[in-house]
């Protein structure tokens, strides 16, 4: 049997939906059976929200003033003081993920399994190297916890139709005070989520300044889409970091995916790989992109995109 | 701070595609070219700026491997490192042994700061910096995209899914770095030649007393499912008519 221990994702209030797709992965363990950790400040509408998630059979609440601004120092010890008796500790491979995950295994002795993408048995998976240039079989050994994240663009959330005991306890587990939370700024949009959105409409350099990147935001909400961006527009500063799709940005999966005056360099292709219709819209025939679209258009981007708003607004 | 110790990875250059060997036992590295590990060589120029603004003394680059990592380092000293650490072993480290390794090194030349790049662009695991953390039991601020020395603490903001995130740990502490942080300088001819003078030390890794990890085994390499070229439509009727027959408009 699978005993798994998914690491709840959070912003305080609500879930992210990367915890329902984690519980969707750990339920292609055989024989799973799996719990989940909610770490909060006040975890309690955070627990009842995690027990709803379809498959999970328990839900751990462990709540702690330290847990407020969700510090991978802080959690790691309380994680690892919960992990006897678990064979799998699973996070999402978000920034969150990313920065716990490693920090939980170290403590265990463990290596880490980054990105799984499928679970081929208990302690075999496949996941993506060199940009997603290859797809590598991995075995964890057997007599050890395997500790993974989760590459979110490979699962589709589970449903909240669940009904999952939930247990509140209390760890030992002495927390450093060398870490501090000072702030975060996060990007208030009314947009879709760029990682959950259905459709995404995305700018690169060739939009060549923050003003002119407006059409790429009007076309989106002509399409309800979210908005994302080349690492280029990022650097340049038309855009925020948050919204970089690519390698070392967003790996998303939207329905739709619209890339606009963007090359398609093999860092960004990593990152929509896995969009159920790619187009693209670049006046260089040539662009790689066209290599991976579905439906291309080639041409400038500052007539078509316009145009193409207006005919989709009609 | 004295020091700030840097980990510089060999890695298959960025700009390349790899291939995936028929047999499935990897990738092609034949012939390749290699380069320092972006993320890595960003970690190091936040290093020298770092110690060029009077907030350390010496930049110490660390590479794991075999001979070949020599490059590498060497490069590192022509950036501007102030010697370099050469861990030698022959066969492909695991995170957690790297880790192991670094805290070896961290035991031996107490830095203020470990530098370390997010990840690996080979790969890409993400996991070394947040295991050295976790072992040396200091703090981690991972993915950051500024650096500011304040005296016995540092303040890192980190790119993350949300936005910008902003935290303050107290130093020794590891930090690894994301792509926006800075943007590592041109090493000049003579740097190179310079560079070919400064201490690289070789040691052996039977010589740090480091237990290897059992590694996460990779038994097949495939290329991934290819997407295929689609359709070029001639404007933007074409391009609407396109969607709606797909039923995405
Ligand atoms: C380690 C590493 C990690 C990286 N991670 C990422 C990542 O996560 N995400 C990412 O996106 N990149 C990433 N990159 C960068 C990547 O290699 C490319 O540099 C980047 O994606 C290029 O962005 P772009 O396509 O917007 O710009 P460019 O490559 O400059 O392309 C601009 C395109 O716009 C077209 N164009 C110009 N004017 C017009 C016009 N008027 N109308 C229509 N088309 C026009 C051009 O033909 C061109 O194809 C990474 C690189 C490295 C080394």
């Amino acid at each position: 049997m699978s005993k798994v221990l998914i690491i709840a994702e959070h912003d305080g209030a609500a879930l992210n939906l990367s915890t329902a797709k984690c519980v969707a992965c750990a339920s292609e363990l055989p024989d799973a059976e799996i719990s989940v950790g909610v770490f909060a400040e006040n975890g309690e509408a955070l627990a009842a929200e995690a027990a709803t998630l379809a498959g999970v059979s328990q839900v751990i609440r462990v709540d702690n003033a330290a847990n407020a601004n969700l510090l991978a120092a802080m959690l790691a010890p309380q994680i690892t003081a919960l992990a006897d008796g678990y064979s799998h500790i699973f996070g999402p491979s978000t920034t969150f993920g990313k920065d716990l995950m490693p920090r939980v295994a170290a403590l265990l002795g463990v290596n880490q399994i980054s990105d799984v993408m499928t679970v081929l048995g208990s302690h075999s998976f496949k996941r993506p190297t060199y940009a997603g240039n290859a797809i590598v079989t991995v075995e964890a050994p057997a007599d050890k916890t395997v500790v993974a994240t989760v590459r979110n663009a490979s699962y589709r959330a589970v449903a909240a139709d669940g009904s999952a005991a939930v247990e509140t306890t209390s760890v030992d587990a002495e927390l450093p005070d060398h870490t501090r939370f000072v702030e975060l700024k996060a990007g208030k949009s009314d947009r879709p989520d760029l990682q959950t959105a259905t459709t995404v409409v995305s700018g690169g350099r060739a939009l060549g300044s923050a003003e002119k990147f407006e059409i790429i935001y009007k076309l989106a909400d002509a399409m309800s889409a979210g908005v994302g961006a080349s690492r280029a527009a990022v650097d340049a500063g038309y855009v925020p970091n948050e919204m970089q799709v690519g390698q070392t940005g967003k790996i998303i999966a939207p329905d739709l995916y619209v890339a606009i005056g963007i090359s398609g360099a093999i860092q960004h292709l990593t990152g929509i790989k896995d969009a159920g219709t790619i187009v693209a819209i670049n006046k260089d025939a040539d662009a790689p992109i066209f290599e991976v679209a579905d439906i291309g258009l080639v041409g400038d981007l500052f007539s078509i995109v316009p145009e193409l708003e207006a005919a989709i607004s009609q | 701070m004295e020091k700030i110790l840097v980990g510089l990875k060999r890695v298959v250059d960025s700009n390349i595609r790899v291939r995936v060997k028929s047999d499935g036992s990897g990738v092609e590295t034949e012939g390749v070219k290699m380069s320092i590990n972006p993320f890595d060589e960003i970690a190091l120029e936040e290093a020298l700026r770092i110690r060029e603004r009077g907030d350390a003394s010496e930049v110490i680059v660390v590479s794991i491997g075999g001979t070949e990592t020599q490059q590498q380092l060497r490069t590192g000293l022509a950036m501007g490192a102030d010697r370099a650490i050469q861990v030698e072993i022959d066969h492909a480290a695991d995170p957690l042994t790297c880790a192991r390794i670094l805290l070896a090194l961290v035991n031996k030349e107490n830095p203020g700061l470990v530098m370390l790049g997010k990840q690996a662009i080979d790969n890409d695991n993400n996991q070394t910096g947040q295991m050295l953390a976790a072992l040396w039991a200091r703090p981690q601020a991972t993915f950051a995209s500024a650096v500011v020395i304040e005296g016995t603490a540092v303040t890192v903001t980190r790119e993350v899914d949300m936005g910008l995130e902003t935290i303050e740990v107290d130093l020794p502490a590891v930090v690894t770095t994301d792509l926006r942080l800075n943007e590592p300088r041109y090493v000049k001819l003579p740097d190179i030649m310079k560079a070919k003078k400064k201490p690289l030390e070789q040691i052996p890794f039977a010589d740090l007393d480091v237990e290897v990890a059992t590694e996460i085994k990779e038994t097949n390499f495939e290329p991934p499912l290819e997407r295929q070229r689609g359709v070029i439509v001639d404007d933007v009727a074409g391009l609407v008519a396109a969607l709606k027959d797909k039923g995405l408009l």
